[in-house]
């Protein structure tokens, strides 16, 4: 007969250890500090040491008082800063998405239909960027975009030129910037599904008549949806909340959701307000991260 | 595969890769010349070391780095052991009561802007301090908690796509021939997706030595990191040392990397022998 521990006599088994550990970190760090920011997104502002009123009071003997303050969502949908932010960073978001995957979409497919050995090295260069920081990356585009900056002074010196451009702290910076950092995070998703296309498809139907671009459009692209799916998503979810690019390469006036949540909290020390917009930005987030895990799930799925 | 590339395809490699490396190639540049005024080339003093000297002389910077470094391997080691039991988990055990939730939380920091993630995690600190005075001011222990919340989900997912390609006929073996469960993962499931392990390491060593965001919300006074001073210097201008600073890392992450796959694929060849 095989001995049975105690722990297992209690019901913990070996399995439940291993998951337990990280099951429990995550719901700690993770989801618990979710209800916290919910909780403070109804708190009123306080100047006190942390800057908000506490939700449940003891007022006077044996009775409690929960307040729930509503002011704080309806002052972000009464002052038109917040709502033109969160409008202008979906639009941000979307076009950099777009331009990602028009970018994007040849790499991954001349990397899928390269030999074995060059795929390696491609693959290597693509990923390499992304291990380097993203600050510095960011940072680079400052320099090659400024008003005496690289990309000016070539212009300039081969006479396209004579007065140099404004790019940096424009709309335009903060697009190539975007799409410069999230690049990687479409092409290798993108590449992972095309890898596993069986071209004798496109063969077939060039045989059969099919002219390469029509042979594309019906078979690739439809084939590849997932693909294109799961590396839109990895664009679109993490550039709504942008902050280090819009803040290096936008300029003053670029109104991103992301910087709007870090000066709330980090100058105008308004705790209370910069929860509140985390909560909306979640809100409008979630459906797209469970489209992104569900999406997930039909390609490994379709892996086996 | 007998379908040659098109000159399409080939072009569009091309200006993409050109796309992706002139920005880093320019900072490489830069980091030898002369001229205070980073973009402008001072053909009459460079190639000069001068800011790499200023750069290694830099209390502010090597502080931050010292910093840094303490952060992201503490972090690198804690999220590998956090992530390889996910992973396994999510991997090898079919499907448990919480998996969805499981699955979900090491699917979200993947996606999930940095911003919230950042103020959610400063709420908790504080929360946690005012309750039970845990931790006590934040620092080096709430970045690196913060770090290894979102890194664990990336080793997650790395070690859970290694264990989801690999035979688990050897698994099962080793389990018939009577090794505990224990057993078999050490000597068994260890040593085959120990390439994910080292994989994850580094990753998650990388995502917390370049984070900026969640360390600004859960560092406190005197714990700056790297990319907190030098966010505050961009923010000021562009500065010769920080070109330099781009390019010892660029040089050591592609030594890091090219090393690595490397010994991958040596590895892999040797495997692929031997079976």
């Amino acid at each position: 007969m095989r001995r049975v521990s105690p722990l297992r006599r209690v019901g913990v088994t070996g399995r439940g250890l291993v998951v337990l550990f990280p099951y429990l970190w995550l719901l700690l760090f993770l989801l618990v500090p979710f209800v916290i920011v919910l909780k403070i997104s109804f708190s009123d502002v306080d100047l006190a040491i942390p800057p908000y009123r506490p939700l449940i009071e003891w007022i006077g003997k044996n009775s409690l008082a929960i307040k729930l303050n509503l002011n704080n969502y309806a002052f972000l949908f009464t002052d038109s800063l917040y709502i033109s932010a969160f409008l202008n960073s979906i639009k941000v978001a979307f076009i950099s998405t777009l331009l990602c995957l028009i970018i994007g979409y040849p790499i991954a497919y001349g990397i899928a239909r390269s030999s074995a050995t060059s795929r390696n090295l491609l693959l290597l260069l693509v990923v390499l960027p992304f291990w380097t920081s993203l600050l510095l990356r960011v940072y680079a585009w400052i320099g090659l975009l400024k008003a005496n900056g690289v990309i000016n002074n070539i212009l300039i010196w081969l006479g396209v030129i004579h007065e140099p451009l404004t790019m940096l702290y424009t709309p335009f910076a903060m697009y190539v910037g975007i799409v410069y950092s999230y690049l990687p995070f479409l092409i290798l998703p993108l590449y992972a599904n095309l890898e596993k296309m069986d071209w004798q498809l496109l063969e077939a139907a060039e045989d059969l008549g099919c002219r390469p671009w029509q042979a594309f459009y019906k078979i690739t692209l439809p084939l590849s949806r997932n693909g294109i799916l799961a590396g839109s998503m990895l664009v679109f979810i993490p550039a709504v909340g942008e902050f280090v690019i819009p803040a290096l390469l936008g300029g003053p006036n670029a109104l991103m959701i992301g910087r709007v949540l870090w000066d709330e909290f980090f100058s105008n020390r308004a705790w209370p307000v910069a929860s509140a917009v985390a909560i909306l930005l979640l809100i409008l987030l979630v459906p797209f991260m469970m489209w992104y895990q569900s999406v997930q799930a039909r390609e490994s799925a379709g892996a086996r | 595969m007998n379908y040659r590339r098109s000159f399409f395809i080939v072009t569009c490699l091309a200006f993409g890769f050109a796309f992706l490396y002139i920005p880093i190639l320019s900072m490489v540049v830069f980091s030898f010349n002369a001229s205070k005024l980073v973009t402008v080339w001072d053909a009459a003093n460079s190639p000069t070391l001068k800011w790499y000297y200023s750069l290694l002389n830099n209390e502010e910077i090597l502080d931050a780095a010292w910093i840094s470094l303490k952060v992201a391997v503490i972090n690198a080691s804690g999220s590998v052991i956090l992530g390889t039991l996910a992973g396994f988990g999510l991997a090898r055990f079919g499907q448990f009561r919480g998996r969805f939730t499981l699955n979900a939380m090491t699917t979200a920091p993947l996606v999930m802007p940095e911003v919230i993630t950042g103020l959610s995690l400063l709420l908790l600190f504080v929360a946690l301090e005012q309750s039970i005075g845990w931790p006590a001011g934040r620092g080096i222990t709430t970045m690196t908690i913060g770090h290894m919340t979102f890194s664990m989900a990336y080793v997650t997912v790395v070690v859970q796509s290694r264990m989801a390609t690999f035979d688990t006929a050897l698994e099962e073996a080793a389990m018939d021939l009577g090794a505990r469960p224990l057993k078999v993962f050490f000597v068994i499931t260890l040593p085959i997706i120990f390439p994910a392990i080292l994989s994850g390491w580094l990753l998650a060593f990388t995502l917390s030595w370049d984070d900026l965001v969640i360390s600004s919300f859960t560092s406190g006074p005197g714990s700056s990191t790297l990319p907190m001073v030098v966010f505050s210097k961009v923010r000021l201008g562009v500065s010769p040392e920080i070109n330099v600073l781009a390019t010892l890392t660029m040089t050591v992450v592609t030594l890091m990397i090219v090393g690595v796959s490397f010994w991958f694929s040596r590895a892999g060849k040797l495997e692929g022998a031997a079976a």
